[in-house]
């Protein structure tokens, strides 16, 4: 435990600084930061044996919420609670009729929804301008319309705050009674039922706190990015989630965190120069992780500091 | 209402027509899914992308055919030959080398695997075929189009898709219910399919048996693809809204029913294609609706039967 | 004479044409230890799964304390306090034996706090008295799935003790172990389960367990009854020795 939040400490003082250093960071790091937020639910749900490969769809809620409302309300303090507020109720309603399944309907049902809402986003174009997305425009913080390098701050500063907020949660959670109980799905759905809990609103409760999570890091998103489009929704952004979360290890609420900047740093690397093999890529380093290191970086990372004996 | 089928009665026939031949492609591509689930018990998200492979190896067969000078006919081979690469080469390829590792493991972890499957194949498809569109329809104007009366008017529609799609999907249909009934190796799938250690310890060979199965799924999917290639444009994520689809119909319909995907596939079929013509900001959203309304009523599907977990 | 706790009439199940419960009638009275016997297939984990609701009955009707319970929940069954042991222990096998019974005690309290640790002092307490009553002290950081048989029986009987049931229900709580450890096991469990005062019926096929142990045995067959009194009367019955306990004992 000691160990877990010596390196959150160290990894957002290293963020800080590399921000610092490197302007430029700032903006990867902030959006890392957010997907990180959004891959906190994917662990949730993976630590009830659970896959969603549609979250992505929550990320795009928050973003659009933030592209419909900004024009009329753009302030950044009352943007997000709205935009978590959508998702989270987004997550209910599925997640009545998702908490029904498990495993591969789950994964695929999840999917299916996302590639809805999706294509939604792209025909209903009067409203959404369909591929072309949504520019947003300048935002306030706590009424104070800012220029565009203390933004970028105040924008880096608030996802770091969050995701540690986050993070802190989501550790809390994982430990108590509800969270050991989510765990316990995978491996004795059944047991519960005998304890006289109900391992529907068990999961109901992770996914729903999923969905919110989705939606706060989508909003940071486009309010970093300052453009939405429909791609938020699709198939490949969810992907890209799941592979975040394998990639940093579901055995700590730092591997979301850890998992996104590894990947958005590669991605601002290599994207450009792979453009048409990036999922390809993807697919095989997910492969890898899966056969050879299924705890991921945090996995990787735990067991050598462990090996230290520190 | 006698107003409205005036009015529209035309272009409920044409959603009718597309709808049956979109239903027989839907079709092939379930039914294979469902085989492979039933005897390997992983749902294979990499499927749709074979569906995808198919219809591109098929193009592309195709036009290598027709810069050869051969005849129009000589397409349909090129359809038959993509199947048949792709079931015999790609299918046995990734069972041998993926799938084979991670039978038997957590449902999520086998998720993850066909979904990296899946992210892997999206992009060699790319970077074989490219992101132009690709269009080859020799097989489909070969056999020209077909006057059909509607009333007082005539639609003009291909045979290729009245005829050839939903014949395809019906001989596969009747050919599998045969095979698997009636010959051993048939029994045999349907023997590991019901109880895989028992088939195990009567002697089954179930790893040659898992071989099969993926390679012919994989071989029913290009098979789709191919069929399909005449008849539309093909660009990249077929293989994405593909797999959704039909892992749709598999869901409706229930895990492991054949027949069951057929009806349902024709029902989602039909239902897409009027969404097509008279809704057509819902045409991807309507296969969903009628999945969730069914799942909501039923959990296991219409045809499927309810497991109970042993205690 | 008292009120069965657990009152039967009339049970009938078939899967297919094997009929697993053909007219059950059964009362189990506050306070005994009722053994079931039998052949395997002669119904008796159905009884147990009809019993906790995981399975429902064709016909019949199932009263526990005056009060009908058949179509409800398994959870809702367990609320009014019939709780139930498995064959194949059910435990959390990556979490830690003390998690496990944590879990079980936290569900009969109050599952729904995202933020309070399960290892809340109280909580830990009582679920480390609960382990200590079951000689599971010794385990208590072993995560589940690194325990032996006869200490995942215990264990999986613990959590559901942890319920408080006024009825528990234990499909064969010795079987899988070790001989020389059997006895060791159920002497326990009665010892536990009379200080608590719960009721209990359970599915064995030790002849000597069931001697010792029951107050009344119920033989099954073929998804009837059919012998039920204390057992030096029913286990000396020619027709149970031959067509029962024979069986039974190869089974």
């Amino acid at each position: 435990m000691k160990r877990e939040t010596l390196l959150a400490i160290v990894g957002a003082l290293a963020l800080i600084l590399c921000a610092w250093a490197i302007p430029w960071l700032k903006f990867v790091l902030t959006v890392a930061l957010a997907k990180g937020i959004a891959v906190l639910g994917i662990l949730l749900l993976l630590r009830a044996g659970q896959v969603s490969f549609g979250h992505a769809m929550f990320l795009a809620v928050g973003a659009y919420t933030v592209a419909f409302v900004a024009p009329s309300v753009p302030e950044v303090l009352l943007l997000l609670p709205l935009a978590a507020l959508l998702a989270t109720a987004l997550g209910l309603v599925i997640g009545l009729f998702l908490v029904r399944y498990r495993d591969i309907f789950f994964g695929m049902l999840n999917l299916a929804l996302s590639m809805v809402i999706y294509s939604l986003l792209e025909k209903m174009y009067a409203i959404t301008h369909g591929t072309d997305g949504i520019r947003i425009a300048a935002l306030t913080f706590a009424g104070v319309s800012l220029e565009r390098e203390v933004q970028e701050w105040v924008m880096f500063g608030i996802a770091l705050t969050l995701a540690i907020g986050f993070g802190l949660l989501v550790r809390a959670y994982l430990g108590s009674p509800m969270g050991r109980a989510l765990a316990g799905i995978k491996t004795r759905e059944t047991r519960l039922e005998f304890m006289g809990v109900s391992a529907r609103l068990v999961l109901l409760f992770a996914y729903v706190l999923s969905a919110l999570m989705g939606g706060v890091g989508g909003a940071l998103v486009s309010m970093t990015t300052r453009h939405v489009t429909p791609q938020l929704a699709y198939w490949t952004s969810s992907g890209e989630l799941v592979f975040i979360a394998i990639l940093g290890g579901a055995g700590s609420a730092l591997g979301p965190f850890l998992g996104a900047t590894a990947f958005e740093l590669v991605r601002v690397y290599a994207a450009a120069a792979v453009a048409d093999a990036w999922q390809m890529i993807l697919g095989g380093v997910l492969l890898l992780v899966i056969l050879f290191a299924p705890g991921g970086v945090w996995g990787i990372l735990s067991s050598k500091l462990k090996g230290r004996g520190a | 209402m006698m107003e409205w089928f005036s009015d529209n009665g035309l272009l409920l026939g044409l959603a009718l027509l597309d709808g049956l031949s979109y239903a027989a492609l839907v079709f092939m591509v379930a039914v294979g899914l469902n085989l492979v689930f039933g005897v390997l018990r992983i749902v294979n998200v990499a499927h749709g992308s074979l569906f995808a492979i198919g219809a591109y190896t098929a193009a592309s067969i195709g036009i290598f055919f027709a810069s050869l000078g051969l005849p129009a006919w000589a397409g349909y081979i090129a359809l038959v030959l993509s199947a048949l690469l792709v079931g015999a080469v790609l299918g046995p390829l990734i069972e041998r080398l993926l799938l084979r590792r991670i039978y038997g493991h957590e449902d999520v972890l086998q998720l993850l695997v066909t979904f990296a499957l899946f992210m892997i194949l999206e992009d060699v498809q790319k970077l074989i075929w490219g992101v132009q569109p690709i269009m080859q329809d020799a097989p489909m104007k070969f056999l020209g189009t077909v006057d059909i009366p509607f009333g007082e008017d005539v639609i003009p529609f291909t045979a290729y898709q009245l005829f050839v799609l939903p014949g395809v999907a019906v001989a596969t249909l009747a050919a599998l219910a045969w095979f698997l009934r009636r010959t051993l190796t048939g029994r045999v799938i349907v023997a590991v399919t019901t109880d895989k250690e028992a088939a195990t310890a009567m002697g089954i060979d179930a790893a040659k048996i898992m071989l099969l199965t993926f390679s012919f799924g994989a071989g029913l999917a290009a098979l789709g693809g191919a069929l399909a290639s005449p008849t539309t444009s093909l660009v990249p994520g077929v293989g994405a809204s593909t797999i959704v689809l039909s892992f749709a119909v598999v869901a409706t319909a229930g895990l492991g029913q054949i027949e069951g995907a057929a009806l349902t596939s024709l029902m989602i079929g039909l239902g897409r294609s009027i969404a097509v013509y008279f809704a057509p900001e819902f045409e991807v959203v309507v296969p969903y609706i009628i999945m969730v309304a069914v799942l909501l009523v039923r959990p296991q599907g219409l045809f499927g039967v309810l497991e109970t977990r042993r205690v | 004479m008292s009120t069965p706790l657990l009152s039967a009439k009339g049970l009938r199940l078939a899967f297919g044409g094997v009929k697993a419960a053909d007219g059950i009638d059964l009362d189990v009275m506050a306070g005994e230890f009722l053994a079931i016997i039998g052949p395997n297939g002669a119904g008796k984990t159905t009884f147990i799964n009809m019993s906790t609701g995981y399975l429902r009955p064709q016909a019949g009707r199932i009263e526990f304390d005056g009060q009908p319970i058949l179509g409800l929940q398994p959870r809702a069954i367990v609320r009014r306090g019939i709780g139930r042991s498995f064959q194949l222990p059910q435990l959390f096998t990556e979490h830690t034996v003390l998690e496990n019974a944590a879990l079980a005690v936290a569900s009969r309290l109050g599952l729904w706090s995202p933020l309070a640790p399960l290892l809340r002092p109280a909580w830990r307490e009582e679920a480390m008295d609960l382990l200590e009553r079951f000689g599971l002290q010794g385990v208590a950081g072993s995560r589940a799935d690194a325990l032996n048989e006869g200490a995942r029986k215990l264990a999986d009987i613990a959590m559901a003790v942890a319920l408080q049931p006024r009825l528990l229900l234990m499909d064969e709580p010795t079987s899988g172990v070790a001989a020389a450890e059997k006895m060791q096991i159920v002497e326990t469990l009665v010892r536990v389960l009379r200080q608590s005062g719960v009721t209990a019926v359970f599915v064995e096929h030790d002849m000597d367990v069931v001697a010792r142990f029951a107050d009344r045995v119920a033989v099954w067959s073929q998804g009837r009854i059919a012998a039920l009194g204390p057992p030096a009367q029913v286990l000396a019955d020619p027709v149970v020795q031959r067509d029962v306990i024979g069986i039974s004992a190869h089974a």
